[in-house]
């Protein structure tokens, strides 16, 4: 029975929920204390020892519902078929031309013994070895194997022969071809799922984020909430964190010279990690759009992580939103944002400027400023000397673009009259590169 | 190898040993503590505020007829406060008490080196079990007949504590440095609660068995009311239930849980209130409602809202917008 829930959590694993090998035998430890028999009482254990989020317990629920579907069909057939038909079935499957009578698939067709048809698809399946079904494309090859596996070939020669039901057959056949698509997919989308899913992430990840699929943006969205997931707990530290039982020789001599020396007030090691304080300039102007957002969940998700984190978005001007994305939950964020200043031709120098009256008073020497654009200002004035100021004010500026640094100063590119009060300006395309670049910028001051 | 008071047989057993003592649960809670008393697991149990998180063990504990030992997590938290402390001030009382005993015990004419050897015979009488005092977590491990162990809101405590409750819950001993291993000769029934203020770590998630309690479904929550505030009428509790599921419909910034329903029932019992309308709602919103940017949301509202739950009362299944 082991068996069984192996292959479920293996199932299980493809949805995306990750399963531990602890875990597994946990839920055969779970399954021996509920029994077999209450399907609802089993769901609730393995959703309790496998699944530890509740987007996951839904996951694991469907995956359930699905993967069951097929023993439920399988359970109350298998002992009543009868042996003749078993054993007219594997001279079937051998292969072997039936002289004058029906084929044994065209015999229980038109008997309509839907049971015993059913069981048979499910011999096939495993012969066929169904379950190895990776990709898609194969759903085509594993159908026509397993039809052929219940003896599709004599079926077709009984109905090329003709006859009087020949109709009917050609009916059932169409019937059997729909039946056994239907449980390859089912398979499919059991097994074959974590493979596909582990690819379009690893190509998402490198995929430019400006020309994404519509129907990829959810998936991303996902990716980078983990991404920023993984950094944050990395470096989301106590600020200041104490060493310890390690005494400050030095200090607590000179705090207690009034004393003479001797040692009435004693000062411990401590050792202080900065939190980078972050202000954001998001171009969300056409070109650059789809990567802003990203980078605004990104680092919002990053919360932990940072602190007094400030986000500016501009086009043509430049407004704060950071109260806008606090309010609302970021997808709507985006979309609010949008409506604001989104979507018109930018104009860097009035954004600066924006800038200047809205937030420069701000900056200190803690503020790291990070610029995510294209600097192309539609020919507008650039205003190059507030990013001079804002980059002495500031830490230090970044400047993430998302084209190529051979496009930058072509066409209306501000880029090179920008870059030299830039500490760092770099290509930032695709996932990879902004979690790269964030987590410089992390490491930095942790 | 089952050494609880009471022995747990089945689902439908937890079912109505909780529901004896007051607390209705539904099938996977009750499945839940059913499968952590048999692979002797902790329970995680995340949900809203409200929705009986800390209830769960208290019931648990009753139930079982073990002591419940609860153990509130806050930041800052560590393992002098959750496992074990010496009792420094009883450690000095005595020595200065056994002063003179010790004086003519360690001898006069043997010299320093003598004395010492000497004292380290009696050293290690200062470091033990009288002296330890046991916090909660070590006072759970060592009931003799288990215990139910409750460990509030663990989301609250540091990363560093709850590695270090990995270590307690895995195999449920502790090891003192002057005294060896402590293990539990019966592991208690641990029950974790979280709301989710940060995300637990994987490890410990992976220890234990994933409870998530939402808010209940309208049958399961007037047969929570009807236990717990059965003062009340079964036409009102219909009434209540109904808008206060209507509520949780709406976006607000806090919705209503199991127990602002709870003290709701009881306010409208004091107030004696037969029947919801408008005026006795509006009066006593701010029970069910925390947030004046919430109350303001739900006032334009009301009249509709009542009506809808005075219409949904009256059919069978509370009429659940789903």
């Amino acid at each position: 029975m082991s068996d069984v829930l192996l292959d479920f959590v293996r199932a299980a694993r493809g949805t995306g929920i990750r399963i531990s090998p602890a875990e597994s035998i946990d839920a055969v430890q779970a399954m021996n204390a509920l029994g077999w028999e209450d399907r609802a009482a089993l769901r609730d254990g393995l959703g309790l020892v496998l699944a530890k989020t509740t987007e996951e317990k839904a996951k694991l629920a469907e995956c359930f519902d699905l993967f069951f579907a097929r023993s439920d069909m399988k359970r109350p057939e298998a002992p009543e078929a009868p042996p003749v038909a078993d054993q007219q079935a594997m001279a079937g499957a051998a292969g072997e031309p039936q002289g004058g009578g029906g084929s044994a698939l065209g015999e229980m067709l038109r008997a309509a013994d839907l049971a015993e048809l059913a069981a048979r698809m499910e011999r096939a399946a495993e012969e066929a070895g169904v379950r190895n079904i990776s990709v898609f494309t194969q759903v085509n090859l594993y159908a026509r194997r397993m039809l052929e596996q219940m003896g599709l070939r004599e079926l077709e020669r009984e109905i090329a022969r003709g006859g009087p039901a020949v109709e009917q057959l050609r009916q059932g056949r169409d019937w059997l071809r729909g039946e056994a698509r239907a449980l390859v997919e089912r398979n499919l989308q059991l097994f074959a799922r974590g493979e596909t899913e582990k690819y379009r992430e690893e190509m998402l990840r490198r995929a430019r984020l400006s020309n994404l699929d519509r129907r990829d943006v959810e998936r991303m969205r996902v990716l980078v909430r983990a991404m920023a997931r993984r950094l944050a707990a990395r470096y989301a530290r106590p600020r200041r964190h104490a060493r310890r039982g390690m005494l400050d020789a030095r200090r607590t001599l000179r705090r207690n010279m009034p004393w003479g020396g001797i040692p009435f007030r004693t000062i411990w090691k401590t050792r202080r990690i900065e939190k980078p304080r972050l202000m954001v300039l998001c171009d969300v102007s056409g070109s650059v759009a789809a990567v802003a957002q990203f980078l605004l969940l990104f680092l919002w998700s990053l919360n932990e992580a940072l602190s007094g984190l400030r986000a500016f978005a501009f086009s043509n001007r430049c407004i704060e939103v950071t109260d806008v994305l606090a309010r609302l939950p970021i997808e709507q964020a985006g979309a609010e944002i949008m409506a604001q200043v989104g979507f018109g031709s930018s104009a860097y120098g009035a954004s600066l400027e924006d800038f200047d009256r809205l937030a420069m008073r701000e900056l200190n020497h803690q503020t790291t400023v990070l610029v995510l654009g294209d600097a192309r200002g539609n020919r507008t004035e650039a205003r190059a000397d507030l990013l001079r100021e804002i980059a002495d004010r500031s830490k230090q500026v970044i400047w993430l673009n998302p084209e190529h640094p051979l496009a930058w100063g072509t066409g209306d590119s501000d880029m090179p009259r920008y870059r030299p009060y830039c500490k760092l300006a770099t290509q930032c395309a695709t996932l990879d590169q902004l979690e790269r670049v964030i987590e410089d910028l992390l490491r930095a001051s942790a | 190898m089952d050494g609880g008071a009471r022995l747990v047989t089945s689902i439908e057993a937890v079912e109505a040993g909780l529901d004896d003592c007051g607390y209705i649960a539904s099938r996977q809670i009750a499945t839940a503590v059913f499968l952590a008393q048999r692979l002797h697991k902790p329970i995680l149990v995340e949900g809203p505020a409200g929705v009986g998180k800390t209830e769960l063990a208290k019931a648990a504990a009753q139930w079982l007829g073990l002591p419940l030992v609860r153990m509130q997590c806050y930041e800052g938290l560590d393992e002098s406060k959750a496992l074990y402390e010496w009792k420094y001030g009883k450690q000095l009382l005595y020595t200065q008490i056994l002063k003179d005993k010790l004086a003519p015990m360690l001898g006069d004419g043997e010299g320093l080196e003598g004395a010492l050897a000497k004292l380290h015979g009696v050293g290690d009488i200062f470091y033990s079990e009288q002296f330890l005092e046991p916090r909660p977590l070590l006072k759970a491990l060592q009931q003799p007949h288990g215990a139910v162990l409750l460990v509030d809101e663990v989301d609250k405590a540091d990363q560093e504590f709850e590695a270090f409750l990995l270590e307690v819950l895995s195999d449920f001993q502790v090891s003192i440095p002057e005294l060896g291993t402590i293990v539990a000769p019966v592991p208690p029934l641990t029950i974790l609660t979280s709301n989710n203020l940060r995300d637990l770590g994987d490890a410990l998630k992976r220890r234990c068995l994933h409870l998530h309690i939402g808010f209940p479904a309208p049958k399961l929550e007037a047969r929570i009311l009807a236990t717990r505030a059965p003062e009340a009428e079964e036409g009102l509790r219909r009434q209540l239930v109904a808008f206060v599921q209507a509520l949780r419909g709406l976006e607000l910034k806090k919705l209503p849980s199991v127990s602002e329903t709870i003290d709701w029932a009881r306010v409208l019992v004091l107030l004696h209130a037969r029947e919801l309308d408008t005026q006795v709602v509006r009066d006593t919103l701010n029970v069910l409602l925390k947030y004046e940017v919430d109350i303001a949301a739900v006032e334009p509202q009301l009249l509709a809202m009542v009506d809808k739950a005075r219409a949904d009362a009256l059919t069978p299944n509370y009429g659940v917008p789903m």
